[in-house]
């Protein structure tokens, strides 16, 4: 049982301002991900929340109580970081028992957490074992029984995975995620990956230049971006600049009337919300190139102003290079200065088809 | 190393050659020399080979009570150096290493400026110093004098240790609630301990040798095993005292530096997996 409350966090470093006003509650159990591209203070906000950075204002609540100035040792937070840092002088058994006896535990009731630490993860047996003795993913396991063991009422994730191959990745987020919720501990978990993100989050918090652009389930995030950062970041996305004028978004191959003030906009179009349909038309675009993912094909498509589309395909269809084509879109956002000026369209159908491909 | 000889397999090296043969020279021939002395009885010119070995030498040198009485005069000054130097200097380290504090740059540097310092010059101002204060010719002066000398050792090899031991690994034991001080000795000095025990061993190698500073404070109640020797190169003709005390005291030295080189090398290799 534990809620996480910040409050307009800030964090500068001499010039740089890592983090300016954050805010978030996270609710009991619930996982969420900062996600953002590199450099916009993902780390410098988990570190806060662990104590290990002091935020130059703002405050950190953990069930009600301000942590905000406690150091890392009394805090209830579990940290697992990128490198694993696990104690190379100590073995497995004693990297996940040296929390527990500074705790001062009696010695049975340290072996049978750390058995029951090591179960969790799936590396039961492997409590004599020397640290470098594992692999990647071991040790990443053995950092996470060493962080979970001590029953932190917040668990932050600090890329866990990065250093790992994709499959072992994909392996460890499920079982991290699986972890997660028997135990039901509230969770932060920080990525680059959307990927990751998309399929582990309850919800995610996109993060720029230190600011939050957005914070909603992967769907929502998915299907209605509040910015056209957060629009470019997830999944794929074309975008196409042109002038609204008189109510009318005119580009030469997508006009569309909307009720929007007249002004420069970027129209955002998912690849799986255009369809392709043959044209013989003189000044219709053409196929620059077919890409076949098996599952679907990406059709690359070429405007006659130079602009480049992705078009997501039925497996079936044949596109050759150099047909022309007419395109229709089936559902579309308006940006304008990075904020959302007006959506519309049917919701696209392939939902299954989105999580899997649109974001491979 | 089975690529440098391949490359190496067309032509001889004759530079590497020269060095090898400039090295032999320089280094093992005077200890060869030495030696060659330390077992000899007989030895006139023009022979090129000692005209009688024994251990004649050995027996004179090892029942003279003097040299027994400065072997274990240096061994306890050597130590008591040792342990404060490490006493002091690994905190300023770990200070150095991880803390920020004004003038911490300066302070470093003043440490290296007292170390570029004609030694010599230095040790007569402390001397002065020390007969006011009644330090001259005791245990304690010496060992005061012995520690200004270790001082940049310690500073400097544990500095480097402590700055190579991963900031993660002290946040994650912070992390499950231990304090700085906990940290410290439960994963910071473990983790650089191999680079400073080599340190420690260093100073207390270089401390047993140390002449300079134990002469001029020492002198005449304390003689260490160095000014000892000196002392009997200078005032007799027989070289072979010399030579023998130098065995003497080139074993105990060689054995601790092959010893600190198994740790260190043990315990790069290690971390070189653990990363
Ligand atoms: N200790 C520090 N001193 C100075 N600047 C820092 C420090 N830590 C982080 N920064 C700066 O703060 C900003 C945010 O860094 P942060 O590490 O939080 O980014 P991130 O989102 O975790 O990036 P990545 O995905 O690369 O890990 C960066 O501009 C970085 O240069
Ligand atoms: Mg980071």
């Amino acid at each position: 049982m534990a809620r996480l409350k910040i409050e307009s966090l800030r964090k500068s470093f001499a010039a740089t301002t890592a983090v300016d006003d954050f805010s978030l509650d996270v609710g009991d159990g619930e996982l969420v991900c900062l996600l953002g591209p590199s450099g916009s203070g993902k780390s410098t906000i988990l570190r806060m929340i662990g104590g290990f950075e002091q935020p130059t204002s703002g405050m950190i609540r953990i069930d009600g109580q301000d942590v905000t100035r406690l150091s890392p040792e009394r805090r209830p937070t579990g940290m697992v970081f990128q490198s694993h840092a696990l104690w190379s002088h100590m073995n497995v058994f004693n990297n996940i028992a040296f929390g527990l006896k500074l705790r001062s535990l009696s010695r049975g009731e340290i072996q049978r957490k750390v058995d029951q630490a090591l179960e969790l993860v799936g590396l039961a047996g492997y409590g004599h074992r020397q640290t470098f003795q594992l692999s990647g993913g071991q040790q990443q396991r053995v950092a996470l029984a060493r962080s979970l063991v001590l029953e932190p009422k917040i668990l932050l994730l600090d890329e866990p995975f990065a250093s790992l191959d994709q499959h072992l990745r994909e392996r460890l987020r499920e079982e991290v995620r699986d972890i997660q919720q028997r135990l039901g501990i509230t969770t932060l978990f920080v990525t680059h990956g959307q990927d990751e993100a998309l399929a582990m989050a309850d919800r995610i918090v996109v993060l720029r230049n230190g600011q939050c652009e957005q914070v909603d389930a992967p769907d929502v995030l998915y299907r209605n971006p509040q910015t056209e950062f957060v629009a470019g970041f997830i999944g794929q996305m074309n975008f196409l600049s042109a002038n609204v004028e008189g109510g009318r978004f005119r580009h030469p191959d997508f006009t569309l009337d909307v009720e929007v003030q007249d002004g420069p906009a970027v129209l955002a179009l998912r690849p799986e919300a255009l369809r392709l349909e043959p044209s013989d038309s003189p000044d219709a675009a053409g196929v620059t190139r077919a890409t076949d993912f098996g599952s679907h094909i990406m059709v690359d498509v070429e405007l006659r102003d130079g602009a480049r589309l992705k078009v997501m395909t039925a497996p079936d269809a044949r596109w050759q290079k150099g047909q022309t084509v007419r395109l229709a879109a089936s559902a579309f956002a308006l940006y304008r200065q990075n904020r959302l000026l007006a959506r519309g369209g049917l919701p696209v159908e392939t939902v299954e088809g989105r999580s899997r491909h649109a974001l491979a | 190393m089975i690529r440098s000889y391949s490359s190496t397999s067309g032509r001889f090296d004759w530079m590497g050659l020269a060095f090898a043969i400039l090295l032999v020279i320089v280094i093992a021939v005077p200890l060869l020399v030495v030696f060659t002395w330390a077992f000899t009885e007989v030895w006139r010119y023009p022979s090129v080979i000692p005209q009688k070995f024994g251990l004649r030498f050995w027996d004179q040198t090892l029942s003279r009570a003097d040299v027994w009485e400065a072997l274990f005069i240096s061994l306890r000054l050597s130590a008591t150096v040792t342990a404060l130097s490490a006493l002091i200097c690994l905190p300023a380290a770990y200070a150095f290493a991880r803390m920020k504090f004004p003038g911490r740059d300066l302070f470093f540097l003043s440490f290296l400026a007292s170390h570029a310092f004609p030694k010599f010059g230095l040790l007569v101002a402390i001397a002065a110093i020390f007969l006011q204060l009644n330090l001259i010719a005791t245990f304690w002066g010496v060992v005061l004098i012995q520690l200004v000398g270790t001082l940049m050792l310690m500073i400097w090899i544990p500095v480097a240790a402590f700055q190579a031991v991963d900031r993660r690994m002290e946040e994650a034991a912070r992390d499950v609630g231990a304090g700085p001080l906990r940290v410290f000795w439960s994963i910071t000095l473990p983790q650089a301990g191999p680079t400073i025990f080599a340190a420690v061993l260093l100073t207390f190698v270089s401390t047993f040798y140390e002449t300079e500073g134990a002469w001029l404070i020492g002198a005449p109640q304390i003689r260490t095993m160095p000014v000892l020797m000196i002392n009997f190169i200078n005032n007799q003709v027989v070289v072979q005292y010399g030579a023998v005390l130098s065995v003497i005291l080139w074993v105990p030295s060689f054995i601790a530096l092959i010893f600190a080189r198994r740790v260190i090398g043990t315990g790069s290799f290690a971390k070189g997996f653990g990363a």
